[in-house]
């Protein structure tokens, strides 16, 4: 059992108490074997509880869910209480989505990334619902004395069809939440499914529509301080002397203040303060290196020829099956570094009392920012509250917490409640970037132009392991070596949306196409028959669904049919990865003279959609992400220092460069994998290989629009 | 610092600012009117985009003392029950990804159709990819400006 802390167990007791006489389902979203319980004031008050969810039924007939994840625009905020009112067969319209923003003591795997949300609870949201709706019945049951087996349900009623009788969920919520939850419930054949599936439109539309404060930089509160914070404008210097005379004297700044090597203006609006920040006076030291893009170029190819390689995965004999290759194919791809550039930067507000500290902002792991935020303050984490906020994208940029943590030292220091913001040049030049990777790939055929060997070598920066060793094509070639070579950089790197693969995915499909054409072969008939091996005759471990990937392979030739069109150049892709499986096909046409991408198509099995609309998004703006960083996407250092500040430098993808994204999702009944990620991956190589047949020019860099290739292009 | 005096969505307001202030931090941090949104700072993602005399501008870039008496809607008094056609249209055809940037694509969509009420695809091109979404919902953003130009007449 968990005990909550106060603040989280007045909040619950509010909500009990608003759900006043109606029934208080509390589950536990994160936990397998904890049980759906009825809660009442008493329980809560006793503090013996384990749940970290909830779903209410008030005698309004007004049905509350909580959603616990942080949303940042992947949907889940509308997909979760989506399921839990499936197995209700709650009336949609019924239903009101709260974000559960009031705890992290409790909300075990209260993250966002990795595509995780869905998958991790789609079984416990189900069981949830299930259990509401068996309480329900059992009420009616006990009311008009009739067997419960004899009852249904529909749209938030419970009816005896022989007699007649119906009732509402509210006037069936009070003496439901009498009674004690079940051990066990059965749960729905998916085929019955009847709000799973369709399409569900964003809970919060209307309030995004008309502009109601619900971002972490709408926050606000009375007494709040600005606070704007200067940071090393390289990456490898260090602090050395601050002369803030000039921008203590500004109007409306209420403090400079110095915490490790940032220097933070605190004052009364944002404007002033960012003024104040420009009339700093800073010198610097060196630090570290300070490296350009120049000396990675460099450093890349010294570690690829005699880098001290970490062996990822090994199959066969590698050496031998080149040895005796009739043909060897070698190709080198690479990537730059990577801001995400949600478009709502970083921000987050802090106030940091002698007894407590409460913490309020868009954050994609509450828990790692409260127990950073506990280290800082010397304040004990249960003492820490975080209310998370809607967030304006994160693209993995908000699972790190140095703005967190940046927010609580500023308010330590300046003892006031303050938000810390940053501008868009802060998040730009402010670090952890998606690391810029170099890949060198070895393809061994034989005579009959069978893939035999296969080497991949990853250098990355500050990378860790760059490849992902278990992904395909891993399992369908005899003799495999997939091995790994980091570079310790101070420029600064983290998760960004689909870690490693969203390159990788477009280097591996890119090279495989051109193994393809040294072999012969149509790019996917060659795709088909490596899984075809993998499925018959594995190499050691398949970490994949082979015939789920076969499935979009199938399907994504189909749906663009495949070869078959005329005066259309088409590139394929396909990859598994977080734990969903994508195929694209990209289509080229010539333009006066210019390869223009005009279509994607994508097949996708994500498992069941849960919400249509939302996911139709997930995929179209996978693959816009995908296809803009791809052409696009640089971001260049000069002596530690981004060359790139702002939208001006850094170039993203508008409306007048997409191509259209036609989706079509494999129907296989199989529990949600989920979506954030999966579409991005592909996107790359489907264009880059459209690009080889409009042009038979490889792109094998990205950005693409910095190929030669490209010029005269975009 | 200095008063300005200001007509918001038809309310007088009063700012005790500097002259060079953007209007977007006037709206955001002195009024408290924070549907306009920071994108950029610099007139390049358009999340910051009001109208002045119902034409569509970049307020972080436009200092309150050139405001005027010019008169400034901003996302929460396009309409009064947010039920302006392109509002409604956002709606229906569910454009919003994580939202941030809907406020600006709102409000320049609306001023697009108040100059034209009949675009053509190009035109909404044209006038939206002067807007960043960094979700890419840009397929729904085109689609949600014809369904309100299907609506008005
Ligand atoms: S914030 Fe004004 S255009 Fe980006
Ligand atoms: S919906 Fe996220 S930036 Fe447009």
């Amino acid at each position: 059992m968990q005990t909550l802390e106060q603040t989280s167990r007045r909040n619950f007791m509010k909500i009990a108490a608003a759900a006043s006489g109606g029934l208080f389902l509390g589950f536990n979203w994160t936990n397998s074997t904890a049980l759906p319980v009825v809660v009442d004031a008493k329980s809560i008050a006793a503090g013996n509880i384990n749940f970290n969810s909830y779903l209410s039924i008030g005698t309004d007939n007004i049905i509350t869910i909580v959603s616990p994840n942080p949303e940042i625009g992947q949907g889940i905020k509308t997909a979760f209480p989506m399921v839990v009112a499936e197995e209700l067969d709650a009336d949609w319209k019924q239903v009101k989505t709260v974000q559960g923003n009031l705890d992290t003591g409790i909300f075990e795997r209260q993250v966002t990334g990795g595509s995780g949300a869905v998958p991790h609870s789609w079984e416990r949201l189900r069981k949830a619902g299930a259990t509401a709706r068996h309480l329900l019945v059992e009420a009616a049951a006990a009311k008009w004395n009739v067997p419960a087996a004899e009852l249904t349900t529909e749209n938030g009623e419970v009816l005896h069809k022989t007699s007649g009788k119906s009732a509402t969920y509210g006037e069936l919520a009070e003496a439901a939440s009498k009674l004690t939850a079940p051990t066990e419930v059965k749960l729905k054949n998916e085929k019955d499914f009847k709000l799973i599936g369709q399409s569900v439109r964003n809970v919060d539309n209307h309030n995004i529509a008309t502009g109601k404060p619900l971002f972490g930089l709408d926050f606000y509160k009375e007494g709040m301080l600005f606070a704007l914070i200067q940071r090393p404008k390289a990456f490898g210097l260090k602090l050395k002397s601050v002369d803030s005379a000039a921008a203590k004297a500004m109007p409306g700044i209420v403090d400079v203040v110095t915490f490790e090597n940032s220097v933070a203006v605190v004052g009364k609006s944002t404007w002033q303060v960012k003024k104040a920040k420009d009339a700093l006076k800073i010198e610097y030291e060196k630090a570290a290196e300070l490296e350009s893009t120049a000396d990675h170029n460099r450093i890349f190819s010294q570690l690829m020829d005699n880098g001290e390689a970490t062996v990822r995965r090994k199959d066969g004999d590698v050496e031998a099956a080149f040895k005796s290759a009739a043909k060897v194919i070698k190709a080198e791809y690479q990537c730059p570094f990577l801001p995400h550039s949600p478009l709502e930067p970083m921000n987050f507000f802090a106030h940091v009392r002698e007894d407590g500290v409460e913490l309020v902002g868009p954050t994609q792991t509450p828990e790692r920012a409260r127990t950073e935020v506990a280290k800082i303050t010397g304040i004990a984490p249960e003492k820490i509250t975080v209310e998370i906020t809607r967030q304006g994208g994160g693209f993995g940029r908000r699972l790190s917490a140095d703005f967190v943590i940046e927010a609580a030292h500023v308010s330590k220091l300046v003892k006031a409640p303050v938000k810390v913001v940053w501008t868009r040049e802060d998040d730009m030049t402010g670090g952890t970037y998606r690391p810029a990777v170099r890949y060198r790939f070895e393809a061994a055929l034989d005579k009959s132009g069978t893939l035999i060997g296969y080497k991949l070598r990853g250098v990355g920066m500050n990378s860790g392991n760059s490849t992902r060793e278990d992904n395909f094509p891993s399992g369908s070639v005899d003799n495999l070596l997939i091995d790994s070579v980091e570079h310790k950089s101070p420029i600064t790197t983290g998760p960004w949306r689909a870690p490693i693969t969203n390159f990788l995915a477009y280097a591996e499909q890119s090279f495989l196409d051109e193994v393809a054409e040294a072999a012969g072969k149509d790019p996917v008939a060659f795709r088909l028959e490596l899984l075809e091996k993998a499925k018959k005759s594995p190499v050691n471990a398949v970490k994949y669904d082979v015939d789920r990937m076969i499935a979009v392979v199938k399907m994504a030739a189909e749906k663009s049919n495949w070869g078959k069109k005329k005066g259309v150049y088409q590139g394929f892709s396909v990859y598994f990865s977080h734990r969903s499986y994508v195929a694209q096909v990209g289509e080229i046409v010539m333009q006066k003279g210019k390869p223009v991408l005009k279509n994607v198509i994508a097949a996708v099995d994500c498992g069941i959609v849960i919400n249509q609309s939302g996911s139709l998004q997930q995929v179209r703006g996978g693959v816009v992400d995908g296809l803009g960083h791809a052409m696009y996407g640089n971001m260049t250092f000069k002596d530690g220092a981004p060359d790139q500040t702002n939208f001006n430098g850094f170039r993203l993808i508008r409306m007048n460069e997409i191509p259209e994204v036609d989706v079509h999702f494999v129907n296989n009944g199989i529990s949600p994998t989920g979506l954030g990620e999966p579409a991005l991956p592909p996107a790359g190589a489907a264009m880059a290989n459209a690009f080889y047949k409009a042009t038979k020019q490889r792109l094998r860099n990205q950005p693409f629009v910095n190929e030669e290739a490209f010029k005269g292009i975009s | 610092m200095a008063l300005f005096k200001l007509l918001i969505n038809n309310r007088a307001y009063d700012a005790d600012v500097e002259r060079d202030t953007p209007l977007l931090w006037v709206l955001r941090d002195n009024l408290g009117l924070v549907g306009t949104k920071y994108g950029c700072g610099i007139a390049q993602c358009g999340a910051c985009t009001v109208h002045l005399d119902g034409k569509a501008v970049r307020s972080c870039v436009l200092p309150v003392s050139a405001v005027g008496k010019a008169k400034v809607t901003t996302i929460e008094g396009l309409s009064e029950k947010g039920d302006h056609p392109v509002q409604q249209a956002w709606d229906e055809v569910d454009v919003a990804q994580c939202g941030y940037c809907q406020a600006g694509q709102i409000m320049t969509a609306a001023a697009l159709l108040k100059e034209k009420p009949k675009p053509t695809e190009e035109e909404i091109v044209s006038t939206m990819s002067g807007n960043i979404c960094r979700c890419g919902t840009y397929h729904r953003i085109r689609e949600a400006v014809k369904v309100a130009a299907s609506k008005t007449n």
